[in-house]
């Protein structure tokens, strides 16, 4: 695959080796193309005049939706409400299922892999509503402990939320079993956190077996500040909204305001038009790849990777095997500490993420503070490796290598 | 944007001493009775360090740090300890700015004999995403300090 020319900051930098995806991506022409064509051909205020203009406006939102949920595989697209990204989508669910649904005499459940994200809206709930904060535990390379998981497991169970790709190890869950396991042992609301499958491999929500599947757009790149919640519609219809305002409204009295349908209701103020549009092209990009080409592309590397730098001594890489694993190496060099690391790959022009990933419970577990992680995408390549590994030798140069 | 951060530039950066301190922290470790104590974090990277103080009137008797981190923000805590130990809070203050003026690249400072050692961590300041590193034990020691004086 070579696509590294359709993306502009690349193509202006050509020395820059961008292995920090998984944090956000880059953006393809096609997709700053739309952005800009949105707001010089059709920028208006969606829903909202009667004028030609407007109602342009109206149809590229909409019809940028449809795109988007045949993207994830959601049928139904009103079901796919826009957000901020992952992060607000996750914080919607909390926010206006749980607090109408929890009880003290419930049970939240996440893992101990989940970001920030994932995890904190869970905590802050289940304190407010009394109700019992459960973390499953992994196993000792980086998966989920289904065994763990399924002893957590009760009628007392409302939530339980997981991810479907951790950003920190890059571990994909297997969410058929997790399902499985869910539904035979509770009632729970499943919530999958997306930000980290969406963007590397085909994911059809309709087939997925959860309620709720959250995703950020900057991820896969789309534009920044636009992303997406997808729930089953029979919840969606009975949850009660999470912001109000303009848009989300049927009829406001004095006394009362009935609410708009899907997916209105929870889209309060002004639409994110003009991303959404953006997002809607990153998926036509991607589309156009295929998906499983991504994936594929992203393995490969992956394995490469690993391969290379298992072989620098003083290199420990966590999580699962490659074939368990989307495209993230997380990894330490002996006593160097990850920011040290990432400043002097910066100087070779490698950039890599150096830190607790958002996932302070799991760096915990691994009983590190922080790591270094490389995450592949679509416009990487053999070369970024090189630089990698090259600038990971100057690392042990500089520090003088000390063997643990 | 490739940074153009030269060899040379990270040769200052990561100098022999700085890596002796980090390797070999000292007064790592935490104090029976401090008259103070301090926990602090950088939230961004995760680096946290904890900062105990014992006062003999108006000068810091002894101070010892705990915690993790990288090798700026291990050697600035380890070489801080060293310096500001027989100092009074008046003393300490001022070595506090005139560090801080060395990490926003203010040239004076690199020759200020006060420093000592720490004029080992000048090169950080071309690296600016490594200056609140550098400056982690020095927030953590001016809280120590007001501490005190409440």
């Amino acid at each position: 695959m070579n696509v590294r020319a359709d993306f502009p900051l690349l193509v202006n930098n050509p020395g820059l080796h961008y292995l920090d995806s998984a944090a956000t991506s880059q953006k393809p022409r096609v997709v700053l193309d739309a952005l800009r064509d949105f707001y010089e051909t059709a920028n208006a205020n969606p829903h909202r005049g009667a004028y030609a203009l407007s109602v342009r406006a109206t149809e590229c939102y909409h019809e940028a939706r449809v795109r988007i949920a045949r993207f994830l595989g959601v049928r139904d697209s009103d079901c796919l409400i826009f957000t901020r990204g992952t992060t607000e989508g996750l914080n919607l669910v909390a926010g206006s299922w749980g607090m109408a649904n929890v009880t003290s005499r419930d049970e939240i459940v996440v893992t101990a892999m989940d970001h920030h994200a994932n995890f904190v809206p869970w905590q802050v709930l289940a304190t407010r509503k009394g109700a019992k904060f459960r973390v499953c535990e992994l196993t000792p390379d980086g998966r989920i402990d289904l065994d763990f998981l399924a002893g957590l497991l009760s009628a007392r169970t409302k939530i339980v939320a997981f991810s479907h790709v951790s950003n920190a190890l890059g571990t994909i869950n297997p969410v058929p079993e997790i399902v499985r396991l869910v539904r035979e042992k509770t009632e729970a609301l499943l919530v999958c956190d997306g930000a980290q499958s969406a963007p590397h491999f085909s994911v059809s929500f309709d087939s997925l077996g959860v309620d709720f599947y959250a995703f950020s757009g900057h991820k896969m790149l789309g534009p920044m500040g636009i992303g997406g919640l997808i729930g089953r519609r029979e919840i969606l219809e009975e949850m009660p909204p999470y912001q109000t305002g303009g848009d989300m409204i049927e009829f406001v009295y004095d006394d009362r305001t009935t609410w708009n349908v899907l997916p209105h209701k929870f889209e309060a103020g002004t639409p994110n038009a003009a991303n959404a549009v953006g997002l809607a092209a990153a998926a036509e990009y991607l589309d156009a790849i295929g998906m499983d080409r991504v994936i594929a592309h992203e393995r490969a590397l992956m394995a490469a990777a690993q391969k290379r730098l298992a072989a620098v001594e003083g290199i420990h890489i966590y999580g699962p095997a490659v074939e368990q694993r989307s495209g993230v190496v997380s990894f330490t060099l002996a006593d160097v500490h990850p920011h040290d690391l990432a400043t002097i790959l910066d100087g070779e022009g490698v950039c890599i993420r150096a830190g607790h990933h958002c996932a302070q419970p799991l760096m915990r577990r691994l009983d590190v503070p922080a790591t270094a992680r490389a995450s592949f995408y679509v416009y990487n390549d053999e070369s970024d490796i090189e630089a990698l590994v090259a600038g990971i030798r100057k690392a042990k140069e500089i520090f003088g290598y000390v063997p643990a | 944007m490739p940074s153009s951060k030269t060899s040379a530039e990270l040769g200052a950066l990561y100098q022999e001493m700085i890596l002796d301190h980090y390797r070999r922290p000292r007064n790592k470790g935490t104090l029976e009775n401090p008259d103070a104590s301090v926990e602090m974090k950088n939230p961004l990277c995760g680096d946290e360090i904890g900062l105990q103080v014992e006062f003999d009137g108006e000068n810091v008797s002894d101070v010892k740090f705990s915690g993790r981190g990288c090798s700026i923000s291990q050697a600035s805590a380890s070489m801080m300890t060293q310096l500001v130990k027989g100092r009074s809070a008046g003393e300490i203050d001022a070595l506090r700015k005139r560090f801080r003026e060395l990490m926003l690249g203010e040239s004076s400072a690199a020759d200020e004999p006060e420093l000592g050692s720490l004029r080992a961590l000048s090169g950080v300041a071309r690296f600016p995403a490594r200056v609140k590193c550098a400056l982690l034990a020095w927030n953590a020691l001016e809280s120590a300090l007001a501490q005190r004086q409440l």
